[in-house]
């Protein structure tokens, strides 16, 4: 196919400017990728550049052998795959009852789920950490975990994709003598697979990047987490001076997992934010 | 949202009652959870909104007393430090808001209009690079933030390239407004801006602009959320039919037109959706002040989200933090209301109709 001149120059056009912008996207990551290897005189003179003069992993070595990141790490993790868990298993509970279930006050409940999405995450701090407080659960994992466990939005996204699944498939299954559990945990569960995998990615994303909730919940560096872990060194625990190869080294190890998962479940989160829109 | 399917049975009533046993047990931890954590909280939290708690023991023992509006007044409107720091607060979000929601809005919606070229290469890679950011933690980008506005940092180092001597950005307090003005020779405020305010704060500083820390983190937000609206744009592109917009062409109207008539009045719905999302995300900030400067340099990146934490859990004063966390909702919701009654769906004024008409008319003979 030949192109106009006209036509031709708008798509050189298209192009340079799609580039740069990726550019500016991109390069902020490999910034913290080179400097997490330079030295932090290196570091505080040049903020730009991608080759370290000299490498080095002293901020790799501070990190994992003289910090207590590593159980940071594991706070982390643990409080993700116990919220993933429960996230995927009550929320699709919630979802499939609020589709197919017909009960007596299912309009009141669903009217309530709308209303709690409603409520902004900031303002519930000081809520939160009161409750945590008088339930005796400040400083446990139960107060990390346990208000984490659900989300209203979880809840939509499986009621929405239940409704989607034809409602012949229960038929049989009931006709056959199964009841209410075993109907939806092993004939309609296993078709609700893209919705659930939508669900683990939200719940791991969420609770990976989850700050404010740890923050209100304790104040035991035992059970400190990533998030709040990096944010106390970024106010300048654990150094002197900016020491940035320290800082970025930690930022970028806690956002490998998240990426990962990106990577590898890209095209599925693409279609979810696609999805969660149509409705 | 789909039709609900209502599901047919058979009769039976004991297994219409089982069912609906079943329904309330499904839905049991949901709402057990949601009540506990959230429910009560809420309510707890007015009360001691409304008490003069001050976190020692149990906000619902007695010696716990009700004092009314006190906290409200003290951070609306007695005009000490509480007030202050609330309208600093106020105005360092208000402008935060101001600027991130359009800028961001804009960009998302350029990025998918870009993006959604139906003969582009390389379409995924791009999708990819500028949804990216959007995956990080925000504790995470504020690290790398932190580092690439740095006095030496990478941006300063861009801007040298050009001949500009950046600023030392987290450590600069001026507004860009009045920075602005003063590269005009104005270094003062008339009296009138100078003398009256509000919250505490002269309107002289309410108008001075966000400082050159917050410019910061308004751009990372425009940076962190640019990517995710691009996705939800980009769903709506792909939901228009081309039809109406191939007529336009056949029209002769070229292809700025046809976004601006054509395109952009389809993607109303999912205008909306962005702009409330937007609202609402940029009157929560807290993880990036809490992780960055946690409100310098002086308070001016101080937002009523950290406000409200620092004020009970930092400064031990429950009441008022709650208050300002109790205000901050209703911020949240007025605005939100606001927008949603801007963007309705205005009836066709009759001037209009008589202008299609006339246009009809013109065609048809």
């Amino acid at each position: 196919m030949k192109l106009s001149p006209k036509k031709l120059t708008w798509q050189i056009v298209l192009y340079a400017v799609l580039i740069v912008l990726a550019v500016i996207y991109i390069y902020p990551f490999l910034v913290q990728v080179a400097t997490s290897f330079k030295t932090d005189e290196e570091a505080a003179s040049s903020g730009i550049s991608l080759i370290p003069e000299v490498w080095s992993f002293a901020a790799y070595e501070r990190l994992f052998a003289r910090s207590d990141f590593p159980s940071w790490f594991v706070n982390s993790a643990i409080v993700t795959v116990f919220v993933t868990i429960g996230r995927v298993f009550f929320n699709s509970l919630a979802g499939y009852a609020l589709a197919r279930l017909r009960f007596r006050g299912r309009g009141v409940v669903f009217a309530a789920l709308v209303a709690v999405m409603s409520v902004p995450t900031v303002v519930l701090l000081i809520p939160k950490f009161l409750v945590i407080n008088q339930l005796g659960m400040f400083n446990s994992y139960a107060g990390m975990i346990l208000p984490l466990l659900v989300d209203a939005a979880g809840v939509f996204i499986m009621k929405n994709f239940f409704e989607s699944i034809p409602e012949s498939v229960e038929e049989q299954a009931r006709i056959d003598g199964a009841g209410t559990f075993r109907i939806f945990w092993s004939v309609v569960l296993p078709m609700a697979t893209p919705a659930l995998v939508t669900i683990v990615i939200l719940s791991f994303q969420g609770s990976w990047n989850e700050l404010s909730h740890f923050i209100v919940s304790t104040n035991d560096p035992a059970l400190t987490t990533l998030t709040k872990g990096v944010a106390s060194l970024a106010s300048g625990q654990l150094s002197q001076g900016t020491q940035y190869p320290l800082k970025l080294a930690a930022a970028l190890i806690m956002t490998i997992p998240v990426a990962v998962m990106f990577f590898v479940f890209q095209r599925r989160i693409m279609n979810s934010t696609e999805g969660a829109v149509k409705e | 949202m789909a039709q609900r399917s209502t599901p047919r049975r058979g009769g039976a009533s004991g297994l219409r009652r089982g069912e609906a046993a079943a329904g309330w047990l499904f839905t049991a931890p949901v709402i057990a959870i949601l009540g506990v954590f959230l429910l009560v909280p809420v309510l707890m939290a007015l009360w001691v909104s409304m008490s003069d708690w001050a976190g020692r023991g149990s906000p619902l023992s007695g010696s716990v007393s009700f004092v009314g509006g006190e906290n409200y007044s003290a951070v609306l409107a007695d005009g000490g430090l509480a007030t202050k720091d609330f309208g600093t607060a106020l105005r360092n979000n208000a402008w935060y808001v101001l600027l991130v929601v359009p800028l961001q809005t804009a960009l998302a919606l350029f990025l998918a209009v870009l993006v959604n070229r139906a003969m582009l290469r390389g379409r995924g890679f791009f999708r990819t690079a500028y949804y990216f950011p959007s995956v990080t933690s925000s504790v995470a980008i504020t690290v790398l933030w932190l580092f690439l506005f740095s006095a030496s940092g990478a941006v300063n180092d861009v801007l040298s390239w050009f001949g500009i001597n950046g600023p030392n950005w987290f450590n600069d307090p001026r507004g860009i407004l009045q920075l602005l003005l003063g590269a005009f020779g104005v270094e003062s405020g008339p009296g009138a801006l100078t003398q009256s305010g509000a919250l505490g704060i002269s309107w002289w500083d309410w108008l001075a602009g966000p400082s050159v820390a917050m410019s910061a983190f308004i751009l990372m937000a425009v940076f962190t959320t640019s990517g995710t609206f691009m996705l939800i744009f980009l769903a709506g592109l792909q939901n228009l039919g081309g039809d109406v917009d191939e007529a336009a062409m056949m029209d002769g109207a070229n292809g700025w037109q046809r976004f601006w008539r054509i395109t952009l009045p389809q993607l109303r719905p999912t205008l909306f959706t962005v702009l409330t999302l937007g609202l609402i995300g940029c009157w929560q900030v807290f993880d990036q002040i809490y992780t960055g400067t946690r409100g310098a340099p002086s308070k001016t990146t101080l937002t009523p989200a950290y406000l409200s934490y620092q004020t009970a859990f930092t400064n031990q004063e429950w009441g008022q933090g709650a208050a300002i966390a109790f205000i901050l909702f209703l911020i949240i919701v007025v605005f939100t209301l606001l927008q949603r009654w801007v963007l309705r769906d205005k009836p066709v004024s009759r001037r209009r109709i008589r202008a299609y008409e006339v246009v009809g008319e013109g065609k048809s003979s």
